[in-house]
C-alpha cells in the first residue's frame, strides 16, 4: 500500500508542531527582511558612493548567490570571527539578509516612482532627510510595494525547508527525520508538499486582496 | 452583373454590456461602390467596419457579403453560427486598414506584404514577392523594400498598411480612419494612393474618414451615423450642401468650423 | 544595468585577489574539488534551463490556447510548482517517486525538479510577454486572414520572445542558485563539495567564499549571455529573419 492513512494521523501532531517553527523562522525572517530592505533601499539612494556603491554590491552580491551558501557561511563562517550564532539565529538571519536584498530592489522601486516634486517642496520647507523620509516620502512609497513585498514573504516560507541542512527542526527537517525512522517518506513529505501549497495559495490570495484594497483605497 | 448587394447589414444590433452601439441596422453596398461613413465618435461608426472585418461580434441580425451570410452558414433551412472554415473563406473576401497601421515590425516592408499570401493563400515566394514588389510600387515605396516600419514615416507605413492588404486580393476594403493618426503634411500622399486604388481596381470600399473633402470628391455615398443609427445616407453633393436632417447639418457645421 | 555589471566584476576581482593572497596554498588545494563541484552545478544549470524553457512554453500555450482540459492541467501545473518549494519537490521526487516504482538517477531528478519548478514560473514570464503584443497586431491578422497558430508562430510569438529575455534572465540566474539544493540530495555540486571539505579540513572562511566567488561568476556570465542574446533578438527584429 502506498499510502498508510493511520501513520498519516500519527505524524500530523508532529508536524503541527514542526510548523510553528516554520512559521517562526518565516516571520521573524520577514521582519528582519523588511527592515534590511528599506535600510538598504535608502543607502542605495545616497549621493555618497562610498555609502551607495557598498550597499549596491552587498545587494547584488546576495542575489547572484544561492541561499543555501549563505545559510552555511553564517552558520559555519561567523564562529571563525568569534560570533557562534544557534541554528534557526543562524538560519532567520541569512533569510533576512537574503530575502532583504529582493526586498530593497522592491522599496528602490517604490521610492524611485515618487515624483521629483516630492522631494523639492521638501527640501523647499526645509525638513531634514529624516523627516522628509518619515514623513513624507515612505507613507507614499510603501503602499503601492505591498503586494510584491507581499510576494516575497510567501517566498521566504517556502524556503524556510532550506533550514533544514543545518539541522532547525522545522517541518522538512522533521519530515526528513520521521521518514528515515520509518522509511515511509511518502507520508511526510507530501503532507509538508500539502502544507506549503495551501499556505501559499492562501497567501497568495490575501496578498490579490491586499492589492486590490490598496488600488481602490488608496488611488 | 448581378444587383445583389456586395455587403449587406441586415437589423444588425451590437451592444457592450448595456451600451448599444448600433441599434437594428440596415446598410447596402453595391459591388465596386465607394462609401464614406462620416459622424461624431461614439456614433458607431468604426464598429460597423470592425463587425465586417469580424473583430467583432454582432449581437442580433445577419451581415451578408457578396450574397452569402458572414458570420452565420445556412444550416436545416436556417441561419447557424458559422463554423471556423467558412468565416476564413468569407474574411478572404475583405482586407482592413487600420488608424494605427498595426505593420509587423519585425519584417521589412516588402517582408509585411508576402507573409500572409505565403502563409495563407500558400502563393510560392516568389510569386508573393512579384505581387509584393508591384504593390509597393504603386504605392510609391518601391525605393522602400527592405526598410522597416520603425524607419519609415506615418504615411509611409500606412501606405504599406494598403499595398500589404491589397496583397490579399481582397473584394472589399475598409479603412478605418486610416488618416487620423498622420501629421497634416502626411496625409495627401496616403489619399492619394485611395484615389489610384478607386480608378485602378474594381474595389467596394468603405471609410470611415474625418477627411470631408476627400469624402465629397471621391465617395459614391456617404452616410453619416449617429447614436447607433445612420442618420441621413446620399450622394456627397447632396449631403453636404444641403442636409436634410438638423443633426447632420450640425455635425457639418462643427466640423467645418474645425477646419 | 551598466552599473551592475561593473559592480559584479568589482566584487569578483576584489575577492580574487583577496584570496589569492591571503592563503596562496590553500587556495590551490581546494580548487580542483571546487572546479569538479563547478562542472556539475553548470550540468544542472544548463539542463534545468532548457527543461524550464520546453515548459514554460508549452504550459503557456496550453493555457492560452489549448482545450479546456489541456488548459487546466498547465494551470495545475503552474499552481502546484510554484506554490511549493523547489526544496519539497526536489525531495518529493528523490524520495517519494521510489515507491511508486520510479527510480531515477540523482542528477534526472534534480534536473526535472529544478527545471520543472523554474518552468512553472517561466511560464507567467511567457504569457506576460504574449498578452504584452499590442492587440492592433492580432487584429492585423485577423484582417489578413491568418489563423490563430500562424499568427501566433509568424507574428506574435518573434515580438513577444525580445520582451521576455530580461526576466528569463532572473529566471535562470534563480535556477543556477537553486542548484545549490542538490547538494542535500547527495550530488555532487558545488555547494557540497564545498560542505564536505568544510568537514574535513575546517578551513571555512576560504572554502565558502571562493565558492561564492564562483556562483557569483557563474551567475555574472548568465547575466553578460542573456544581455548579448537580448542584443542579438532585438538586431533579430529589426532587420528580419528568412522568410
Amino acid at each position: 500500500m502506498f499510502w498508510d492513512w493511520s501513520y498519516t494521523w500519527e505524524i500530523v501532531p508532529i508536524l503541527a508542531e514542526a510548523s510553528i517553527v516554520t512559521i517562526e523562522a518565516t516571520v521573524l525572517g520577514f521582519i528582519l527582511a523588511a527592515t534590511v530592505g528599506l535600510l538598504l533601499a535608502i543607502l542605495r539612494m545616497s549621493p555618497r558612493p562610498w555609502i551607495s556603491l557598498p550597499a549596491a554590491g552587498f545587494v547584488e552580491f546576495v542575489r547572484s548567490t544561492p541561499l543555501l551558501i549563505q545559510i552555511f557561511f553564517i552558520f559555519f563562517v561567523l564562529p571563525e570571527f568569534g560570533i557562534t550564532l544557534g541554528a534557526l539565529t543562524a538560519g532567520v538571519l541569512a533569510l533576512g539578509l537574503h530575502y532583504g536584498s529582493y526586498c530593497s530592489e522592491v522599496y528602490r522601486a517604490g521610492l524611485e516612482n515618487i515624483p521629483r516634486g516630492q522631494w523639492e517642496a521638501s527640501i523647499a520647507l526645509n525638513l531634514s532627510p529624516y523627516h522628509t523620509f518619515r514623513d513624507v516620502i515612505i507613507p507614499q512609497a510603501i503602499p503601492p510595494v505591498v503586494p510584491a513585498l507581499g510576494n516575497y514573504f510567501v517566498a521566504l516560507f517556502k524556503e524556510t525547508p532550506l533550514l533544514s541542512a543545518i539541522a532547525v527542526l522545522e517541518l522538512m527537517q522533521t519530515a526528513k527525520i520521521l521518514g528515515s525512522q520509518t522509511f515511509r517518506y511518502t507520508e511526510p513529505i507530501t503532507l509538508v508538499g500539502i502544507y506549503f501549497l495551501i499556505f501559499s495559495l492562501v497567501a497568495a490570495a490575501l496578498v490579490r486582496r491586499l492589492e486590490y484594497w490598496l488600488k481602490y483605497r488608496w488611488r | 452583373m448581378n444587383d445583389q448587394p456586395m455587403v449587406h447589414f441586415e437589423s444588425v444590433r451590437k451592444s457592450y454590456g448595456p451600451l448599444v452601439v448600433l441599434d437594428d441596422l440596415n446598410l447596402k453596398v453595391a459591388a465596386g461602390e465607394k462609401v464614406a461613413v462620416i459622424g461624431p465618435s461614439g456614433s458607431g461608426k468604426t464598429t460597423v467596419l470592425r463587425m465586417l472585418m469580424t473583430l467583432e461580434r454582432i449581437n442580433d441580425g445577419v451581415i451578408y457579403v457578396d450574397g452569402e451570410p458572414l458570420t452565420h452558414m445556412p444550416r436545416n433551412g436556417g441561419l447557424a453560427p458559422a463554423d471556423a472554415r467558412h468565416l476564413r473563406r468569407m474574411r478572404g473576401k475583405i482586407g482592413m486598414v487600420f488608424q494605427h497601421f498595426n505593420l509587423f515590425p519585425h519584417m521589412t516592408a516588402l517582408k509585411n506584404c508576402m507573409e500572409a499570401p505565403v502563409t495563407v493563400l500558400k502563393l510560392p515566394k516568389a510569386e508573393a514577392e512579384e505581387r509584393a514588389r508591384e504593390l509597393l510600387n504603386m504605392v510609391g515605396l518601391g525605393e522602400k523594400l527592405n526598410h522597416f516600419p520603425g524607419q519609415l514615416s506615418g504615411g509611409q507605413q500606412q501606405r504599406v498598411a494598403i499595398a500589404r492588404a491589397l496583397a490579399m486580393r481582397p473584394k472589399i476594403m475598409l479603412f478605418d480612419e486610416v488618416t487620423s493618426a498622420l501629421d497634416p503634411e502626411l496625409v495627401g500622399e496616403v489619399l492619394n494612393v485611395i484615389r489610384k486604388l478607386g480608378s485602378e481596381f474594381d474595389l467596394t470600399m468603405l471609410m470611415v474618414t474625418h477627411q470631408m473633402g476627400f469624402a465629397k470628391e471621391f465617395a459614391d455615398r456617404v452616410c453619416f451615423f449617429y447614436g447607433g443609427r445612420i442618420c441621413e445616407e446620399g450622394r456627397p453633393d447632396d449631403l453636404f450642401n444641403a442636409p436634410k436632417e438638423e443633426r447632420t447639418r450640425q455635425f457639418l457645421s462643427a466640423v467645418l468650423e474645425a477646419t | 544595468m551598466q552599473t551592475r555589471s561593473i559592480i559584479v566584476v568589482c566584487i569578483i576581482l576584489s575577492f580574487t585577489a583577496g584570496l589569492a593572497v591571503a592563503s596562496f596554498a590553500g587556495f590551490r588545494e581546494f580548487l580542483p574539488g571546487l572546479l569538479e563541484g563547478a562542472r556539475i552545478t553548470v550540468l544542472i544549470t544548463v539542463l534545468g534551463c532548457a527543461l524550464a524553457v520546453v515548459m514554460a512554453f508549452l504550459a503557456a500555450i496550453a493555457r492560452m490556447y489549448g482545450p479546456a482540459p489541456l488548459r487546466w492541467l498547465a494551470i495545475t501545473y503552474i499552481e502546484l510548482f510554484r506554490g511549493t518549494s523547489a526544496l519539497v519537490q526536489l525531495f518529493w521526487l528523490f524520495f517519494v517517486l521510489p515507491h511508486f516504482g520510479l527510480t531515477l538517477e540523482p542528477l534526472t531528478v534534480a534536473v526535472a525538479a529544478l527545471g520543472l519548478n523554474v518552468g512553472a514560473y517561466g511560464a507567467e514570464v511567457v504569457r506576460g510577454a504574449i498578452d504584452a503584443v499590442p492587440r492592433g497586431q492580432w487584429e492585423a491578422t485577423i484582417a489578413l486572414n491568418m489563423s490563430r497558430m500562424e499568427a501566433l508562430r509568424r507574428i506574435i510569438l518573434p515580438q513577444a520572445v525580445v520582451a521576455m529575455i530580461p526576466p528569463w534572465g532572473n529566471l535562470f540566474i534563480e535556477l543556477m542558485k537553486a542548484t545549490a539544493l542538490v547538494s542535500l540530495i547527495t550530488i555532487g555540486d558545488l555547494t557540497f563539495r564545498a560542505s564536505q571539505m568544510n568537514q574535513t579540513t575546517y578551513r571555512t572562511v576560504e572554502i565558502f567564499t571562493i565558492v561564492l566567488v564562483f556562483y557569483l561568476a557563474i551567475a555574472s556570465l548568465i547575466t553578460v549571455g542573456m544581455r548579448a542574446l537580448e542584443r542579438a533578438a532585438a538586431r533579430g527584429v529589426a532587420r528580419g529573419r528568412a522568410h
